[in-house]
């Protein structure tokens, strides 16, 4: 399940329904993350109506050529977030624990750095954007070996 | 007829605008789009210029470099560098 959306969501209560859905998963990895706090006020994430969701599918669909899933749950805030306040949430359901771990790192380095949001940072008296470090990138490149056959 | 141009994210606050609709009889290559958009700003045409911004046409995003031809009635989204998560 994929969902781009303004409205809060409860990252325990996703992940509990992701679970009781996967009941042959013997292994469920996942990844929250949240706003920062320390300085921070607010996280202002902006969306593309049309494309932001298309990439967020399109990344799916590669995760689940690449890694053995069962199943996949992407959760991604766009609008303005408090510190704390959960932003993204992706969960991978696989029979085993290596294409599950595999599958949220991959779907959170394309996210990171090829989903069409931006975001700014709101401190007590100013506003800055926020964009990928070189990092990010280097992350998002380790994915783009030719995808190997899936192994069980 | 007219073409729009979107900007998005610290692009929209170069422009000072979410979009400019511009008069266009014709269609032109993105480097002629750019220069009626930003026709008075030349920091506005830097900025839409760098080759980090993506461009998305009508909804479709363009591969980095293509080649890109807008028409009259054309929406061409502006995109600084993606950050999510």
């Amino acid at each position: 399940m994929i969902r781009v959306e303004a409205a809060p969501f409860d990252p325990e209560a996703e992940l509990a329904a992701f679970r009781a859905a996967q009941a042959p998963a013997g292994a469920i990895a996942s990844f929250l993350g949240c706003v920062r706090g320390g300085g921070t006020e607010a996280l202002i994430l902006e969306h593309h109506p049309v494309l932001t969701a298309q990439a967020i599918h399109s990344f799916a669909d590669g995760a689940r050529q690449r890694f053995e899933l069962l199943g996949l749950l992407i959760i991604h805030r766009f609008g303005r977030l408090a510190p704390a306040e959960p932003i993204v949430l992706v969960a991978a359901a696989a029979l085993h624990r290596r294409p599950a771990l595999q599958a949220v790192d991959y779907l959170m380095d394309l996210l990171k750095t090829e989903a069409p949001f931006w975001k700014r940072e709101a401190l007590s008296n100013e506003e800055r954007w926020i964009e990928p470090h070189q990092a990010d990138y280097a992350a998002r490149d380790r994915w783009t070996a030719p995808i190997e056959e899936k192994t069980p | 007829m007219n073409a729009i141009a979107i900007f998005y994210g610290r692009l929209r606050e170069c422009a000072g605008a979410e979009r400019r609709s511009i008069a266009l009889a014709a269609p032109v290559d993105l480097d002629a789009f750019r220069a009626l958009v930003a026709t008075d700003d030349p920091d506005l045409r830097d900025a839409l210029s760098a080759p980090a911004v993506r461009i998305a046409v009508n909804d479709v995003l363009s591969p980095r470099g293509a080649e890109i031809i807008v028409r009259p009635g054309d929406e061409i989204a502006f995109m600084p560098p993606f950050s999510g998560g």
